[in-house]
């Protein structure tokens, strides 16, 4: 114990040259929400209108059961906790790739305008194409936060990217966009507005396997790659100076970090929705608890999964029956986050 | 130099308000002749003609007017209030706190007309205003960037508020969705007079303040050394800022924008003298907002587009030039 509070830090020897400085109190954390996300989903595995109780959950998922039983557990919450699992544990990563970028604890692909982008495409995909399917809205969500992420990139690219240009730019685009969702809303049937306004806001009522699995697959694939750049990415924070100096390739690295937020991004809109805010929030929370002195990406992965999950939870059983998008649970969480950075928060 | 240029400015402004206030009176579904306009305007007897301009096209027009110059003014307030040249009631979450205010009193209270909700866009407004001061003046260090990024995150979690409510209630919804893009179609005389007094009172505390905001310019102690008086001008700022928003955003919707084009164009015209620059706007709002009208009338005919989102077209692109600008100075 003396030591730990001496070093912050343990080295880890990998076989061979590798060795990997784990900041101690940032693991914990880690593992502390991560228990946490997996008893909030716990929760939200077992209790519903339809209650079975835990035991009636674990009898279920072993194989047995009554059918209806096997059809709530296995088809409809399992599948809707896991994919608030990883649509939080993208949004968290994501926000906190683009706050390391940004070197502004308010950056997040909301503010760069990718979910606004993104909703605009959704939008154009379920109110202005005769039968909008999962797909179709799927491919006009990628397209539009690609598109706007690209296209806010290359208005600051030529002075590099990054830094407070990004973000201005990236309201800008927003805020333009956000005018032509409200015109697209404005022009519908009211039916078609009603169901549009509700996807627009982020939701994962109604989800099933067929769209977790891809889900799965892709935050599997993404969230590992995070470990390519967590070093490089923490020596650019001290600055593009400091960080060439110190030899990091500053463009490869950042067209890297952009790439890989925005297909994290990509991947939890796609499924979900534009969710707000939980991009922002996740990464600062993770890095209050964890005293990490920049962006800390493993306990924003958690804190992302956690958030969500719990948000989902009380979406679902707040005002039961109804069902509130998940995306305006975790608005207001990041409202009374965003009074609690403006009151209390020193930096 | 300065002050000829100020004058020269202020004439041209209103002849092209008066151009342009004619040519929205002529242009719409259907449309007249620039000389058939004034004969309507001026004779106002039993024709057609002078129907639609004097129950349509005028009070929607007037609206346009004052409504443009209400969000210009109230942004050059808010910036000389925050000393923060990127400060506008739309981005900072003004005019969102406004709508809030207004969802809340169509599903809550059953407020259908104008005069029955502009005193919860009051409410909102100040409400908004006063948050945006706090988080100004707590950051007044940090720079504008995050002061507007604070403004974007408070807008966005009072949307979602709206957005909760709207959901519930799907005829409050109903009329929304055509409220909140900030329109001047089918607004009428009645919405007209509902306004109005609000931002003659509003234009007032604004054009009276001019001085005092050039000494606030120079910091607070140098303020009072020069005999302002900051916590009354300060106070006056906000009554002001909820004033002219709220009335505008209870008239025609929340419209973004308008108050970071104009006060910019204006100081490039003109300079930094807060008195001009009051002055200058109150014209040179007008045009934009009558500009934005027209352009939304002719470019999607036989349809509409709204002048709300003509100015985030026209504004956006004008905010990425102000970001690039100041960086290259800078």
């Amino acid at each position: 114990m003396t030591r730990g509070t001496r070093t912050r830090s343990s080295v880890l020897r990998l076989p061979g040259q590798g060795t990997v400085v784990l900041h101690r109190r940032s693991v914990a954390v880690t593992a502390a929400l991560l228990v946490l996300a997996g008893a909030v989903t716990v929760v939200a595995v077992s209790v519903g209108n339809y209650d079975l109780g835990l035991r009636g959950v674990i009898d279920t998922i072993g194989g047995g059961g009554s059918a209806t039983d096997r059809f709530i557990v296995l088809r409809q919450r399992l599948p809707r906790a896991a994919a608030a699992l990883a649509v939080g544990a993208a949004l968290g990563l994501s926000g906190a790739i683009f706050q390391s970028m940004s070197r502004n604890p308010l950056g997040s692909p909301d503010i760069i305008g990718f979910t606004t982008g993104a909703s605009t495409g959704g939008l154009v995909a379920i109110l202005l194409t005769a039968a909008p399917s999962t797909l179709s809205v799927t491919v006009g969500t990628l397209i539009g936060g690609f598109a706007t992420a690209f296209a806010v990139i290359l208005i600051t690219v030529r002075r590099g990217v990054g830094g407070e240009r990004l973000i201005l730019a990236g309201i800008a685009v927003g805020a333009m966009l956000a005018s032509v969702n409200d015109y697209l809303i404005s022009r519908a049937p009211l039916e078609s507005a009603e169901a549009a306004k509700a996807w627009q806001f982020g939701s994962l009522n109604a989800i099933g396997w067929n769209q977790v699995t891809p889900l799965l697959i892709a935050t599997a694939v993404l969230l590992p790659a995070v470990f390519g750049i967590a070093r490089p990415a923490r020596i650019l924070e001290l600055g593009d100076d400091a960080a060439a100096g110190l030899g990091v390739r500053v463009r490869r690295q950042r067209v890297m970090m952009a790439g890989l937020g925005v297909a994290l991004a990509a991947t939890a809109v796609a499924t979900a929705g534009p969710i707000g805010f939980l991009a922002l929030a996740a990464p600062q929370l993770a890095r209050k608890l964890a005293c990490t002195p920049g962006i800390a990406f493993a306990p924003s992965i958690a804190m992302g999964a956690l958030i969500l999950a719990s948000a989902d939870v009380l979406a679902q059983r707040l005002l039961s029956p109804f069902q509130i998008p998940v995306g305006l649970v975790s608005a207001a969480l990041g409202g009374v986050y965003l009074m609690w950075l403006l009151g209390f928060s020193r930096d | 130099m300065t002050g000829s240029a100020a004058v020269l400015v202020c004439v041209s402004g209103v002849a092209l308000v008066a151009v342009l206030c004619l040519v929205s009176l002529a242009i719409g579904s259907r449309d007249l002749s620039l000389g058939q306009a004034w004969t309507g305007l001026v004779a106002r007897d039993r024709t057609p003609a002078s129907i639609i301009i004097w129950q349509l096209r005028l009070p929607r027009t007037v609206l346009a007017v004052v409504v443009g110059a209400a969000l210009a003014v109230a942004g050059v307030v808010m910036q000389a209030l925050t000393r923060n040249p990127l400060a506008e009631p739309g981005l900072l979450g003004v005019n969102a706190g406004a709508s809030l205010a207004v969802v809340v009193g169509i599903a809550g209270f059953g407020a259908t007309t104008v005069s029955g909700y502009v005193w919860f866009a009051f409410a909102g407004a100040a409400g908004a205003a006063v948050l945006g001061y706090v988080m100004a003046h707590r950051r007044a260090s940090s720079g504008p960037t995050r002061l507007l990024l604070a403004g974007v995150a408070l807008g966005a979690s009072l949307s979602a508020v709206t957005g909760v409510v709207t959901m519930y209630h799907a005829d409050t919804f109903s009329s929304y969705r055509f409220w909140v893009i900030g329109s001047f179609e089918g607004r009428d005389a009645t919405t007209l007079l509902w306004v109005s007094p609000f931002l003659l009172v509003g234009f007032v505390l604004a054009m009276a303040s001019g001085r005092m905001f050039n000494a606030l310019a120079l910091g607070d102690e140098q303020a009072v050394a020069l005999g302002a008086r900051p916590a009354l001008t300060r106070a006056g700022a906000f009554v002001s800022i909820t004033l002219l928003c709220g009335a505008a955003t209870a008239g025609v919707g929340p419209i973004s924008f308008v108050g970071l084009v104009v006060p910019h164009a204006v100081r490039l015209l003109v300079g930094v003298d807060h008195r001009t620059a009051l002055r200058t706007s109150l014209i040179l709002g007008p045009v934009l907002m009558l500009v934005a009208d027209i352009a939304g009338r002719v470019l999607a005919r036989p349809g509409e587009l709204e002048a709300g989102v003509v100015t985030a077209f026209v504004g956006a692109p004008v905010l990425v030039a102000l970001v690039v600008r100041k960086r290259r100075n800078g």
